[in-house]
């Protein structure tokens, strides 16, 4: 319902053509698509298919070689102004969380509004002290990452994205290395953050979660945008072999 | 946790079982074992001194060395072997000083090369690693002493650099400055510029707290003192040091500082051996950050020089610092390897000292409580080094 109002504003991220070679493997062959603000794109695929590079090419950690893509009125180019504009506007999520291990929970979340947003640390820190609230773990606020568990990590990887305030958070596969017990209390928290209206990008093959949060899901194959549907459609009625050969794969676990 | 097992009853265990007897009584065994070999060998080497009809003592350190040191602090044959040893230990600490300090720069650079995307950089960087860590030291040096400095032109062909610098087959000469009268004068402008810059440092670290907010607290007090002691020194009337130059004079050069070749083929030699090692140590503690750490501090909006900054040497330094540390202490001990090429170190007079008075025990345990104090004093200062880094970045 969502997204249908939001359809007719103007997108956050449209992408034109996104071209990226690694050497000579061309794993993004020329991806077209827009993003609704506050819309939730599950993104789905085999492993190669080219889905978690299509994320890491809307904040640059991948440069496309060819196409467009623009954020928030912002193209991403070779300047580095534009990429920092971009990184600023664009949150991250990782499949390893990547918190950094020398600073505690707070200081990891602490780190970006500093430095880059330059608050004073006193701001910075009730800003951190109410997104752990929000996470559920402000009691882990003054231990180092690796006192805690994956879980936890992951949402305290989160509470740090959120920190810089960002227009558009990306999700790469932020469950696949947790243990099984621990996933339900990640997709909480970015369920919840689904219904705050923030703008959304996760590759996950959580298909619950899919079916429940998504306005879009995105099928990718080998560098091309196969199918993509409302999930009632995707999982229901969906068009393409390889679509139908992958949900009954998936939907068997 | 239960107890209610029988195992974990310790009473009932005969003491020849019981772990923890055992355990506490081979310490004891062992303790006494070692206590016993050193009596042994020192009534052994007490008897060995007394049949040779020496004592074990210090005093021959008071009479007359007898024989000449070819470079160092000043220094007369008819000064004691006392004096003497002290030269030895102050061209050992020169050279080292200056190898770790040659050695970390060049592996530095080095360490960083082999990281670069640039294929000829990286190559020719893998080339020097691989070239240098790979043949013995012992052979580098003596590479350095006979095939490049010994081939260096002679004292009338001299290279000459800059108009001050010289070299020739008989060393390296450099300008030296000379203190003047007015050198007190600017001591007082430095140390108006001291009494400045801590005064600027104590206001910005209040004003850093002030504005809550991380920063670098010496902004101030370092321009500050600069301006000072470069003000100080033109304002001073003449100058406070004026350069001696080399000048040819007869047969050789005057005046200036003088490196011999063998100090020259020594420094080459322990810097670049020592620099391949750094090298690595300094690429495997960069590699040893992952790159989703990167990344990361780059989804965070970081700029480059801040995640270097902030993430990666944080996390890089602490891997780099303790082999580091290993590697100044084996340019330290390397150093040793100046009796190849005659340069006199502490182990080349101590050698001499030994030949002439037969005094082997106490001029050995000189030399090794010299270089455990040198080797200690550096594993102190890099430990420290160490946990003061950490703190960066919080």
């Amino acid at each position: 319902m969502a997204a249908q109002e939001n359809a007719l504003n103007d997108p956050i991220i449209m992408c034109e053509d996104v071209h990226k070679w690694f050497d000579d493997f061309h794993v993004l062959k020329g991806i077209t698509t827009s993003f609704q603000k506050g819309e939730r794109a599950v993104i789905c695929g085999p492993s190669g298919s080219g889905k978690s590079t299509f994320i890491r090419t809307l904040n640059r950690l991948e440069e496309h070689q060819r196409g467009t893509i623009i954020i928030d009125g912002v193209e991403l180019t070779d300047d580095l102004r534009n990429i920092n504009l971009i990184r600023q506007e664009v949150g991250m999520v990782f499949q390893q969380f990547n918190l950094f291990p020398h600073l505690t929970n707070l200081e990891n979340i602490t780190l970006g509004p500093i430095r880059v947003r330059k608050l004073t640390k006193t701001e910075a820190e009730e800003v951190a002290l109410s997104l752990l609230e929000r996470v559920d773990i402000a009691d882990q606020a003054y231990k180092y990452p690796a006192e805690i568990s994956g879980g936890q990590q992951q949402r305290v990887a989160i509470a740090r994205a959120l920190a810089m305030e960002p227009k558009i958070m990306l999700f790469d596969e932020p469950t696949s290395a947790l243990d099984p017990e621990m996933i339900s209390e990640v997709l909480d928290v970015m369920r919840e953050l689904a219904h705050s209206g923030m703008t959304m990008l996760v590759v996950t093959h959580e298909m619950g979660f899919a079916r429940e949060v998504a306005d879009r899901i995105m099928f990718f194959d080998e560098g091309v945008v196969i199918e993509e549907a409302a999930p009632a459609d995707f999982f229901d009625n969906p068009q393409h072999e390889r679509t139908k050969l992958f949900i009954s794969q998936t939907l068997q676990h | 946790m239960e107890n209610n097992s029988p195992t974990a009853a310790s009473g009932k265990i005969p003491f020849w079982r019981d772990v923890r007897v055992l355990g506490g009584l081979f310490q004891v065994v062992f303790l006494l074992g070692v206590i016993l070999l050193l009596a042994i060998l020192y009534t052994n080497m007490l008897s060995g001194l007394d049949s040779l009809g020496l004592a074990l003592n210090f005093n021959f350190l008071q009479d007359e060395a007898g024989f000449d040191i070819s470079e160092g602090i000043s220094y007369d044959p008819s000064d004691t072997y006392l004096k003497a040893f002290w030269v030895g230990v102050l061209n050992t600490l020169k050279v080292s000083i200056i190898g770790i300090v040659c050695a970390t720069l060049i592996g530095l650079l080095f360490g960083i090369a082999r990281l670069s995307s640039n294929w000829l950089i990286r190559t020719i960087a893998a080339a020097y690693v691989e070239c240098f860590r790979n043949i013995p030291l012992l052979l580098q040096i003596i590479f350095w002493y006979t095939a490049v400095v010994a081939q260096l032109p002679n004292v009338r062909e001299s290279l000459s650099l800059f108009g001050g610098v010289f070299i020739n087959n008989r060393g390296v000469y450099l300008p030296s400055p000379e203190p003047t009268s007015s050198l007190t004068i600017w001591l007082w402008f430095l140390g108006a510029g001291l009494l400045l810059a801590v005064f600027l440092y104590i206001m910005r670290w209040r004003q850093l707290q002030q504005l809550d907010r991380p920063g670098f607290r010496a902004k101030w007090a370092l321009p500050a003192f600069l301006i000072v002691a470069l003000c100080g020194w033109f304002l001073t009337p003449g100058r406070p040091f004026t350069l001696d130059l080399p000048a040819l004079q007869g047969f050789n050069y005057q005046g200036g500082m003088r490196f011999t070749p063998e100090f020259f083929a020594l420094l080459v030699g322990l810097s670049i051996y020592t620099s391949a090692f750094i090298a690595e140590i300094v690429r495997s503690g960069i590699q040893s950050v992952v790159k989703g750490q990167r990344e990361a501090a780059r989804a965070v909006g970081l700029k480059e020089g801040q995640t270097l900054r902030l993430v990666v040497l944080p996390q890089a330094i602490p891997i780099i610092v303790p082999p580091l540390t290993s590697q100044y202490l084996n340019l330290a001990k390397n150093s040793s390897l100046a009796v190849a090429i005659a340069f006199p170190d502490l182990v080349s007079v101590g050698n001499t000292m030994l030949t002439q008075t037969g005094q082997a025990i106490p001029v050995i345990a000189m030399i090794m409580v010299s270089y455990l104090i040198m080797s200690l004093t550096t594993s102190a200062a890099m430990n420290w080094y160490n946990r003061w880094i950490t703190r960066i970045g919080r």
